[in-house]
């Protein structure tokens, strides 16, 4: 016996270790329910983050773009709206109106981190007679890498920009049949015609990115566009990616111009996320249950078998406090101990997965995100769980008379 | 002279029987019980004796009168007042040894002191220690109590029950599940813990032959005292 235990933790730890089986068994599901409850918020974890890397990859976390342009509803003099022949007008690549004072604007903001102009619009890229229609991009290198780390997502060649250099995806690459150093011209629907140079390709990890988006010079895309000195977005990273729907309502609302937000634009991918995490917290609320339920039941066929110890301990001097300590202890430590197995299989499970499962191109599936508060957490609620789960059978022990308990 | 170590005024007790019926198994009861008495409590099965020692113990409480322990008022202590002094001032012995099976023989002895304190001390031990030798059980100090015979048990719940150094100790037939040797043996056990310690002991036996060798014989029949006399036997032996 440790001579500085207290007795509750010494008589709660013999009593598990004399009910072997009845302890290994349920500690063993604990195990599970854990490892379940751990394998699965680790991937979940590793997907989500997956997903937004991908996301945010290719994509600043707010767009600035002009306002739409509102058809104004026909007043019948100051009173009545007649709204029925309110229709959204056609929207045609245009400039923000004073781009350089809303920039300006922008980079005076203490929760925006990046600022880039771009010029952006629909063109049509051939070569020979592979042609493609894809969105390009004008840039100014230096201000745009901040926000999408383009030269860290070069395949092949250099991430440069000069008046005569393009740089596309590896997947439009393969669509027209070129590679670096070759001649792609490009036509807008202004007619305006212009041969490029490719100097390097991307890959952002997104198909569609890598066939749709050409970056050049913004000069450049002025010239191709037709917009001389205009910029069609402000492209803008926040500090906190979380808040930049918030950040660009006030932006809106400040700056007079659009503002969209990465979340307004990947909604779909937020809903997929919430319904997720839902079922995901389901799963993990009913894993949890049912651990307690075990540990309940175990507890209280102990209790029940030990009735006339508990009786005779009570006779001895054993306070009700006392015996209802025994058993919460009980609980928490099947739980903790369930949580520390739970954990290390749900770890290793997770560190299994993320070995096998891959990509067909070999890469990871999914990024292997250990949180150190994720163990230590489950590690926290399963002995809670333990305990909880343990009141109604040490409210029992407390209870019981020894009259009783020694005489039945 | 001394206080008395247990004085019982007009105990009663009944039980309630379904929900209306009231049965009254003790009928006002008086007993005074002086220090370094080793009385026996014999009478048939059903007269009341486990009810009285429950009483006695402080594991039950009267249903009228009262009931002082060591000059202290037992009825009028809550709950947790009446384990404290239950732990402290009497030791129980009963028909079946009820040691806890998780722990050691020694460990069982110095269970009622652990709980007492809280936690072990070094002191606890060697007192459990002492009691063991002086049972003859110190060689199974270390063995699960389930290994031990049942001779052996029941000197060890003796032991456990003398831990604390109890005012009184009350025995529930504490040799009626032992053959004659056993029974003597722990039987004597007890005589020389009175002898040496004057530790207060009152036992039910239905074994005449131990009850002759008591100090006091109180009857009980149907809930109420019919007899208490002296063992003269014995007071002149002791002489
Ligand atoms: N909890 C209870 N509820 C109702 N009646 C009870 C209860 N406990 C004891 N009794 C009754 O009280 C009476 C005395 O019982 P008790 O156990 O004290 O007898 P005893 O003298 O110890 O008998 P034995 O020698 O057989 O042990 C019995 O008639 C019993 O049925
Ligand atoms: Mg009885």
């Amino acid at each position: 016996m440790r001579r500085w235990l207290p007795f509750e933790w010494i008589a709660a730890v013999r009593f598990l270790l004399e009910g072997r089986m009845q302890s290994l068994f349920i500690v063993a599901g604990a195990t599970i329910g854990v490892g379940v409850i751990v394998f699965m918020s680790a991937m979940l974890e590793g997907m989500t983050s997956n997903m937004m890397r991908r996301i945010l990859n290719s994509q600043p976390h707010i767009s600035m773009v002009p306002p739409d342009e509102v058809a104004r509803p026909l007043r019948d003099g100051d009173t009545a709206v007649n709204l029925g022949t309110v229709q959204r007008r056609t929207q045609r690549t245009r400039s923000i109106d004073q781009w350089q004072a809303v920039r300006v604007d922008l980079e005076r903001n203490p929760e925006i981190t990046h600022v880039a102009p771009v010029v952006t619009g629909s063109v049509l890229a051939s070569r020979g007679v592979a042609s493609r229609s894809v969105n390009a991009i004008g840039i100014e290198p230096d201000r745009y890498f901040a926000i999408i780390d383009l030269p860290g997502a070069i395949a092949a060649g250099q991430p440069r920009l000069f008046a005569e250099d393009v740089v596309i995806g590896t997947d439009l690459a393969k669509e027209l049949g070129v590679e670096v150093g070759d001649k792609v011209r490009f036509t807008a629907a202004s007619g305006t015609m212009m041969t490029l140079t490719i100097s390097g390709l991307f890959d952002l990890g997104n198909r569609f990115t890598n066939l749709r988006n050409v970056y050049m010079a913004l000069r450049t895309g002025q010239a191709l566009l037709g917009l001389i000195g205009g910029s069609t977005a402000i492209e803008v990273t926040v500090d906190d990616v979380y808040a930049a729907e918030d950040v660009a309502k006030v932006l809106q609302a400040t700056t007079g111009v659009g503002a969209d937000s990465w979340i307004k634009t990947n909604a779909q991918f937020f809903n997929v996320m919430n319904i997720q995490s839902i079922s995901n917290t389901t799963i993990r609320l009913l894993v949890g249950l049912s651990v307690a339920f075990g540990i309940a039941s175990v507890l209280i066929v102990s209790v029940v078998q030990r009735s006339k110890e508990i009786g005779i301990l009570r006779a001895m001097g054993a306070s009700r406090g006392q015996m209802l300590r025994v058993f919460l202890i009980q609980g928490g430590v099947l739980g903790l101990i369930g949580s520390i197995f739970g954990s290390s299989l749900g770890l290793v499970a997770i560190w299994g997965f993320h070995a096998i499962a891959r990509n067909p191109d070999g890469s990871e599936f999914f990024p292997l995100i250990i949180d150190w508060w994720l163990p230590v957490s489950a590690a926290v609620i399963a002995t809670a769980t333990g305990v909880v789960a343990a009141v109604t059978p040490a409210l029992r022990a407390a209870r019981l008379d020894p009259v009783v308990a020694i005489r039945g | 002279m001394a206080d008395p170590v247990l004085v019982l005024d007009q105990v009663k007790k009944s039980y309630a029987v379904g929900t209306a019926v009231e049965v009254e198994v003790l009928h006002g009861l008086d007993l005074r019980l002086e220090q370094g008495e080793f009385v026996a409590l014999i009478g048939p099965s059903g007269s009341g004796k486990s009810t009285l020692l429950n009483l006695i113990g402080l594991l039950d409480r009267p249903s009228a009168g009262r009931l002082i322990l060591h000059g202290e008022d037992a009825t009028t202590l809550d709950d947790s007042e009446l384990t404290r002094l239950r732990g402290r001032a009497i030791g129980f012995v009963f028909q079946y040894h009820y040691l806890i099976s998780a722990f050691s023989a020694v460990e069982n002895v110095a269970m009622p002191m652990l709980l007492d304190r809280g936690f072990p001390t070094d002191a606890m031990f060697a007192r459990a220690d002492e009691l063991l030798a002086q049972f003859h059980l110190s060689q199974w100090r270390n063995q699960p109590v389930m290994q031990l015979s049942g001779g052996q048990q029941q000197r060890v719940a003796i032991a456990r029950a003398l831990a604390m150094n109890p005012a009184l100790v009350l025995a529930d037939e504490p040799t009626g599940n032992l053959d004659t040797r056993s029974a003597d043996r722990a039987f004597d056990l007890m005589r020389e813990i009175n002898e040496t310690r004057r530790t207060t002991f009152l036992v039910v036996t239905h074994d005449p032959r131990l009850a002759r060798r008591c100090d006091r014989i109180v009857e009980l029949i149907d809930g109420r005292f019919t007899a208490d006399r002296p063992n003269v036997a014995v007071r002149e032996e002791a002489v």
